[in-house]
């Protein structure tokens, strides 16, 4: 047993939820009672969706346990196919289902349709959502090329010269929930359109089971997220000989490693190296002299596998910081961290315990933490400057505006994100140096209307007023002193400004709680 | 009572189990901490109820059930053991402990109870341990407060001293309100539960008169009765109307005259009218559909028809227990459409079908009807504001006119939704 107070990842259900909502014409019947639908609200309110996830609940019941939920899952199986008449049908069970053993799977398969049915079993107690969402795809997957995979020759990646066409890739790995999946998706389609590189599937976002039939028709698998698609893609090599990229392009250099790698096995010549550079504004703006201060910098990083390996080395390369901290809560990468760490003459910190990583944040003291909403939090109360650089997903981490992470946008974008909270910082510094000047004296002030005098002056203009107000200053009773003190903190100036407006205005000479409550209604 | 039309339905839900009440619990007694022994869905589950994010080490949390606790390789009893001695060494100023049933541990039957009884024996005088379900399998949402505060009557002393007790978590300041309310009554023995302090219980008997703030607080009802409490019928204090007629039960149990209470709460019903008015305005003649989430549906159906003349087409309930309920149901309109349980899919067929002006629902559905131009008004905020009481009737009202007022603001009708 575990104590776990948060939790950076789900349950793996969750991470096959990722996948089939991610996904068109395919539908997830979720062996679950009724709690579990708490995870449709990651999709509609998290990431916005205007959709519900196409996942059916089955709702089992304490009274159910006795009897039979085998005939639940069937009854809820056949609805749910005639419903919503998916191409594919995912079929699993969330922890307590897995407990019953109703075997779900197998009963599906039992039932006699005729569209393909993967079976998921994903061990709740033992791991989380992005193996979940790994796993589901690797198997949908399989499942939907298992007999092409018979019969298929293997797949040259430099096939397409013979085939007399642009040179065709799929994208692996972007899902819903995933950091900035969506934009990233755009960056490196357009990145690869540019090279005369064709897009033949990206998946799963927005494929359907269609298009994953469709992947062996690509002569090279670009490997987006090592989490989500790693597995995925060396089934897909094991079986179709199909080779995959393993460079993420986030960051200038690994940007331009990833086109050069997926030049490399296409053999396609790279014509316009010289541009690649200069695509993004981050090494300008790096070498610019204001970017002198960020030198050295100490920084903390801490998040999935492929941010925290992609930041460290942009913090380290193209930033000119220090890293004094890395870490994960992806056990499936933590090998490759470590090896990430140990170059950099650190340990990796590997946990999913927040508040250890917050005690390793206490303990390096940087300047700067990059880290997820939670690390973000923490930074705060130690009043350290943080940027956000991967999941879990909040609401903040899905902007309206074109904000990728790859490719030259997403280090745009990385630039901005990470050293602007830093010059906050520094504003937060200089506040701090000036705050004993006359200026400051009633905290940070306004350029409006305040008067540059000395403070003695200052001093004696504050008296002055308070005996003006005195004469017609209306006289709060402890009950109406009490009521205020229950109202938020962060309207409770408006609510006394308004109840001694209302009060002026009706000629009272007290405010009781019951004149508060009257001018509440007033004004409303 | 009047010509109400029931329907059961049964079929894949949409709403939280018990473990989310959890969130508000939590809230109400600072001194308890809730320690939901389950899996990490019910983890996930909770901190994504809760607002997704925490801002502090928040007072409840959960011993993640491993593969080596369900093979039998690990004591269970022991391993829960080590992580509540780990926990109240971080947390000394812990003074109750809940221990909380989930749909896995009922699953494999781990017997909370025993558990609680061995740990109050090892921290006597310090912590108090106990233990409800708030498991998916037996609870829906707001049932997991009914598990909590029946497991607290056990530990209430009993008294003869004749007293008015509240029953059902409401904000603080409504409850310092309400309390006012009744002493200008006339009512000045008025205590609540759950208490602000875990600690700080209510002692009962059979001279404690209990009023329900909460329609969904059945179990404690019961046992309520068995102490030999007087339960006391009435409307829940939503709305104006609920509240007087709450409010005037109160008064008839201690005999005072209804006169007295139309006195006191006159002023305050005037001006809670008033303060409706211009929501009252947006809501009127509008078509309203409730999906079932929290129990509060029957009483919001009242409120919105008596006194905002919304249209009723349905009203979805997890669970109806109709002698908590007469009341209401006694106040619905003729041939209200009331439907216990849910086929999510096919009660959102019914809900295209009838096109209402405005759907509560749970934050699963909302935008996903919103995409589809329907109008919404996530419930799950029933649960968090304050809404009781005269005061806060014309809150109330805005909760449900806000969506519809926004609507009317913004200029662009056909979005381009992120299906």
């Amino acid at each position: 047993m575990e104590l776990t107070l948060w939790t950076y990842e789900g349950p793996p259900h969750v991470g096959a939820m990722r996948i089939a909502s991610s996904m068109k014409d395919l539908h997830y019947i979720l062996h679950a009672p009724q709690g579990d639908t708490y995870a449709d609200l990651l999709f509609t309110m998290i990431e916005r969706r205007g959709k519900r996830p196409p996942v059916t609940y089955t709702t089992f019941q304490a009274r159910d346990l006795g009897g039979d939920t085998a005939e639940l899952v069937k009854r809820n199986i056949s609805e749910s196919v005639e419903r919503f008449k998916p191409k594919a049908l995912l079929v699993g069970e969330s922890c307590t289902a897995e407990l019953i053993q109703d075997q779900p799977g197998a009963l599906a398969k039992g039932m006699g349709f005729d569209i393909p049915i993967v079976n998921l079993e994903l061990p709740a107690y033992s791991k989380k959502e992005n193996w979940g969402a790994s796993e589901t795809f690797y198997q949908l997957i399989r499942t939907l090329l298992k007999e092409a995979a018979n019969e298929k020759s293997k797949i040259n990646p430099q096939r397409w010269k013979e085939l007399g066409r642009r040179p065709k890739v799929n994208l692996l790995g972007p899902t819903l929930l995933g950091f900035r999946c969506r934009d990233d998706v755009i960056e490196i389609q357009r990145i690869l359109s540019e090279q005369g590189i064709d897009t033949n599937v990206v998946s799963p976002l927005n494929s359907s089971p269609d298009d994953i039939k469709r992947l062996i028709d690509a002569d090279l698998n670009i490997c987006l997220y090592l989490e989500i698609a790693e597995a995925s893609c060396e089934w897909l090599k094991r079986n179709f000989g199909m080779e995959y990229t393993t460079t993420i392009p986030i960051g200038i250099e690994n940007t331009i490693n990833f086109i050069n790698e997926v030049h490399n096995k296409l053999d396609l010549p790279l014509t316009n190296k010289e541009e690649l550079e200069n695509k993004s504004k981050l090494p300008w703006y790096s070498k610019s002299v204001d970017s002198n201060y960020l030198t050295g910098k100490r920084v903390f990083i801490f998040g999935d596998g492929t941010h925290a390996i992609a930041a460290a080395k942009i913090a380290k390369e193209e930033l000119g910081f220090e890293v004094v901290g890395l870490g994960t809560y992806s056990r499936e990468m933590a090998r490759k961290v470590r090896g990430i760490a140990k170059d950099l003459g650190l340990e990796a910190l590997i946990t999913n315990n927040y508040l250890e990583v917050e005690d390793a944040i206490k303990k390096t003291s940087p300047e700067l933490v990059l880290g997820t909403q939670m690390e973000r939090h923490s930074a705060k109360r130690l009043g350290i400057p943080c940027a956000v650089i991967s999941t879990p997903m909040h609401v903040q981490d899905v902007p309206a505006r074109y904000s990728p992470q790859m490719g030259w946008e997403g280090a745009n974008v990385i630039f901005d994100d990470w050293v602007h909270p830093l010059m906050m910082g520094l504003e937060e510094h200089l506040i701090d140096m000036f705050k004993h000047d006359f200026e400051f004296v009633d905290g940070h002030q306004s350029h409006l209307g305040h008067t540059a005098v000395n403070s003695q002056n200052h001093e004696d203009k504050h008296k002055t007023e308070n005996i003006e107000t005195g004469v017609n200053e209306i006289i709060w009773t402890d009950s109406g002193k009490a009521e205020l003190t229950k109202v938020p903190f962060f309207v409770r100036g408006k609510v006394k400004t308004n109840t001694e407006k209302y009060a002026l205005s009706k000629g009272l000479a007290e405010i009781s709680d019951e004149t508060l409550y009257d001018a509440k209604a007033f004004f409303s | 009572m009047n010509k109400v039309e029931f329907y059961k339905e049964t079929g894949p839900r949409e709403v939280f189990c018990g473990l989310t009440s959890i969130v508000w619990l939590h809230r109400r007694m600072p001194d308890a901490f809730f320690l939901v022994v389950g899996s990490r869905t019910c983890a996930h589950l909770i901190q994504s109820a809760a607002g997704v994010m925490i801002f502090a080490e928040p007072r409840f949390g959960t011993a993640i059930l491993e593969e080596k606790d369900l093979a039998g390789l690990a004591d269970a009893h022991e391993e829960l053991d080590k992580v509540v001695n780990d926990l109240i060494a971080r947390r000394p100023e812990i003074k109750t402990l809940f221990l909380v049933g989930s749909c896995p541990s009922e699953v494999i039957k781990l017997d909370l109870a025993t558990v609680a009884e061995k740990l109050n024996k090892r921290f006597l005088g310090r912590v108090q341990f106990l233990n409800y379900s708030g498991s998916g399998i037996e609870t829906t949402f707001t049932q997991g407060e009914d598990g909590a505060l029946k497991a607290l009557i056990p530990l209430m002393e009993s008294t003869d001293e004749e007293k008015l007790l509240i029953v059902g978590t409401i904000a603080n300041n409504v409850e310092d309100r309400f309390k006012k309310i009744f002493k200008n009554i006339g009512i000045n023995n008025v205590e609540s539960f759950p208490p602000r302090q875990s600690t700080d219980l209510p002692k009962i008997g059979t001279n404690t008169k209990v009023l329900f703030t909460q329609p969904y607080l059945s179990d404690t009802l019961r046992d309520l009765q068995h102490r030999g409490c007087e339960i006391l019928y009435a409307p829940f204090p939503l709305g104006i109307e609920g509240s007087t007629k709450w409010l005037l039960a109160a008064a008839e149990a201690f005999k005072i005259p209804d006169l007295k209470v139309h006195e006191v709460i006159a002023p305050l019903a005037n001006r809670a009218r008033q303060a409706m008015e211009s929501h009252k305005k947006i809501l009127k003649g509008k078509n309203l559909f409730l999906l079932p989430e929290s129990q509060l549906e029957i009483s919001l159906a009242r409120f919105l028809h008596n006194e905002c003349e919304m249209n009723l087409i349905e009203v979805g309930t997890p669970y109806l227990n109709k002698e908590l309920m007469e009341e209401e149901l006694k106040l619905l309109p003729e041939n209200t459409k009331i439907v216990e349980g849910q086929h999510v899919e096919n009660q959102l067929d019914r809900v295209r079908k009838s096109q209402p002006d405005l759907v509560v629902c749970g934050m699963g559905l909302a935008n996903p009807l919103e995409a589809e131009g329907i109008h919404t008004k996530w419930s799950i905020e029933m649960v968090f504001s304050p809404i009781h009481g005269i005061d806060q009737a014309a809150d109330l009202a805005g909760l449900f006119s806000r969506p519809l007022k926004r609507n009317q603001i913004l200029t662009t009708k056909t979005l381009a939704t992120h299906k």
